[in-house]
């Protein structure tokens, strides 16, 4: 492992958090208080972690529908993700985006889009607005497979590229677009692959170990603030959940016999616990500990949601335009 | 493209709103250009983009060397990819930039919808003014020389028709440059949509920078039997029109909104009051569209002060066609302005 051993407790942490969340998310949902459709992100944390640790706070993200992983990893604040959730005054956007609209302003994290790839080009003109006002800073777009189908990538991708501009396209391809897989939709995978890399810088990595989405992050990162330009980074991961809602949806039966065992096999968090373990990195008393305070964590954030107000009708009308 | 042979080049009336002027005639285009001239010398956070806005036909005019003073930094070509550039510039203006936009046609902005409407009308909304996206559109509707079905089309209904988006409409060189520096200053997305037409015309304005508020119109003539309102260059041929109608004896007032989002309802009305009787006329369709928003507000607010039914003179529900005796046919003016108010007043 490259990764100094406390920085990877650290990332550890944070996608354990992430995936509490979730977890926390689905065990409630059926109480139908959380009045938002949700798009869980298990089985991806790894990806939104690894990429946001090579950020500062300054950097921009621009983040989709499968957004909580992205908004955590970023450092957004939890209660307003979780009242945001339940629709509340409180929420990251005052009860107008739910879960697929999260911001959080003060770390960079300036909106997500349920338009798939809606949110590439934004991210893209994040990053030419650094250009043009002489900040180091990147601007980072998440965005999946089916994104990926889209030809405003191309769009983008291009004119990054034109400009040399310091934006990182990560492509979090989680295998499959509602229920359709991607070989059905794409002509054997992303065609940004394999330019010249003064061009675009590309990476394939596992998806699903931090350590390598983050050295590939890192490279990208070194080469936009140095204004070598954009970079491409696709992360292979897998969506353990159905499209929307809690739970499993393997009673579908989309997906081929025995994928999710085999995905489950590679769960992220799983298996980086596992990892620090075996390395001594991480005892299972303190495992336990960090279970813990996330969970009290949990506790306060989802009390705070519920005891918080929501919007009345006489705030419908607010924030239509900016003053 | 001999826009020469459309129109001859003419002086807007003096409409009084130029104030202290001095009496300076601009062309059209130059006035748009100045506008935004002062706005990238006065504020580093301007920069103007668009296919085109550094070649030398500048835009019509209105972006004509530009680059030359401020750089290509700041005023550059794009590639022709109006989704994802549209979306780069409402980003740009998240990230504190102030862009301007410019996509020559309205008929391509179809093609920027889903950054336009999906994204930049409803960031400041979604994200309960977390985020704000001062953004301006720049787009000119074409008009004759055989511009045909996709070169031509006013599209303001469609925009005027999504929240979150601010749209104006000028129809004199005062106005291009002062709403243009008015959606600059603005911190929302703003359309402006301006006509090809329009640009064969020289306005007194005046040379300092000066903004035209969003959502305040204009009286551009004075009237009590009857009250047209005119929508872009229609604006100008409802002035004509009054004039013609002058020599019949008919007092007819000419109301330009200038903006359509937000929109002055109170110069609308309070004219009504007034004259009693309304003709609306727009450059666009008619079905859905600002001619039929219009007539609607007059009907929700303003039934008691109608003396006969609103009258609507626009295009046909039909795609521009190319031919001059089709396009003839096609585009009403001031005569068929002139026709709907003598419907009115002597039925």
């Amino acid at each position: 492992m490259s990764v100094a051993p406390a920085r990877l407790v650290e990332l550890y942490r944070q996608m354990l958090r992430i995936r509490s969340l979730q977890e926390r998310i689905e065990a409630e949902y059926h109480l139908d208080e959380m009045k938002t459709p949700v798009h869980l992100c298990i089985g991806q944390e790894a990806v939104a972690v690894g990429v946001c640790a090579a950020l500062r706070p300054d950097d921009y993200i621009m983040s989709n529908h499968r957004g909580h992983g992205h908004y955590l990893a970023k450092g957004g604040d939890l209660r307003a993700l979780v009242a945001e959730l339940f629709c509340r005054s409180t929420g990251c956007s005052q009860g107008r985006g739910g879960s697929m609209h999260l911001v959080d302003a003060r770390v960079g994290h300036l909106g997500s889009s349920s338009i798939v790839g809606g949110g590439i080009p934004l991210a893209t003109g994040l990053g030419l607005a650094c250009r043009m006002q002489g900040l180091d800073r990147v601007s980072v777009t998440f965005f999946g497979d089916g994104a990926a189908d889209e030809g405003v990538l191309y769009e983008s991708l291009n004119l990054a590229m034109l400009k040399k501009l310091p934006v990182i396209y990560v492509l979090e391809n989680n295998q499959y677009s509602v229920c359709s897989p991607v070989a059905s939709r794409q002509a054997g995978g992303s065609v940004f692959h394999g330019l010249e890399p003064q061009r675009l810088l590309s990476a394939k990595v596992d998806g699903n170990q931090v350590e390598e989405v983050l050295a590939a992050a890192e490279q990208a990162v070194a080469r936009a603030r140095s204004g070598e330009g954009p970079s491409f980074i696709e992360c292979l991961t897998y969506r353990m959940r159905g499209h929307a809602g809690a739970g499993s949806d393997a009673h579908l039966g989309y997906r081929p016999e025995g994928e999710i065992a085999r995905w489950e096999r590679r769960d992220p968090v799983v298996n980086l616990a596992e990892r620090l373990l075996a390395a001594g990195l991480l005892d299972r008393a303190t495992m336990a500990a960090m279970e813990e305070v996330i969970a009290a964590e949990l506790d306060e954030a989802f009390a705070f949601a519920k005891a918080s107000p929501l919007p009345g009708a006489e705030e419908l009308a607010l924030h239509l335009f900016s003053e | 493209m001999p826009w020469t042979k459309i129109r001859a080049e003419l002086d807007e009336p003096d409409y009084g709103h130029a104030g202290d002027g001095g009496g300076r005639r601009l062309d059209y285009a130059a006035a748009i250009r100045e506008a935004l001239d002062q706005a990238l010398s006065l504020d580093p956070r301007v920069f103007v983009m668009g296919q085109g806005v550094d070649d030398p036909a500048g835009m019509f005019g209105a972006t004509r060397d530009l680059h030359l003073k401020y750089g290509r930094e700041r005023v550059f070509d794009t590639p022709l990819a109006e989704t994802a550039l549209t979306g780069v510039a409402a980003g740009a203006a998240m990230g504190g930039l102030r862009p301007v936009y410019f996509h020559n046609r309205p008929d391509f902005l179809f093609l920027a919808m889903d950054q336009l409407v999906n994204h930049a009308a409803k960031w400041s909304y979604m994200f309960a003014g977390a985020v704000k996206v001062p953004l301006v559109l720049w787009a000119c509707i074409g008009r004759g020389w055989g511009s045909a079905a996709q070169h031509s089309q006013a599209l303001q209904g469609i925009f005027f028709h999504v929240p979150g988006l601010k749209l104006a409409m000028p129809s004199t060189a005062f106005d291009a440059k002062g709403l243009m520096l008015a959606a600059i200053a603005d911190d929302n997305p703003v359309l402006i949509i301006e006509h090809r037409l329009n640009f064969r015309q020289k306005g007194l304005t005046p040379e300092r920078p000066y903004t035209v508020p969003l959502g305040k119109g204009a009286v551009r003539r004075a009237g009590d039997d009857v009250t047209i309102v005119g929508i872009s260059q229609m604006a100008n041929e409802a002035y004509l029109a009054a004039e013609e109608l002058a020599r019949q004896g008919i007092q007819a007032e000419v109301l330009d909104p200038r903006s359509l989002r937000p929109l002055d309802e109170d110069l609308i009305l309070d004219s009504l009051a007034k004259t009693g009787r309304l003709v609306v006329a727009d450059s666009a369709w008619k079905t859905g569209g600002v001619s039929a928003e219009i007539a609607a507000l007059a009907a929700e607010k303003g039934l008691d002060l109608l003396k006969a039914p609103v009258r609507r003179v626009s295009c046909p529900d039909l795609p521009t066609p190319a031919g001059y005796t089709l396009e003839r046919a096609y585009y009403p003016g001031a005569a068929q302005i002139v026709a709907a108010v003598l419907e009115l007043l002597r039925p």
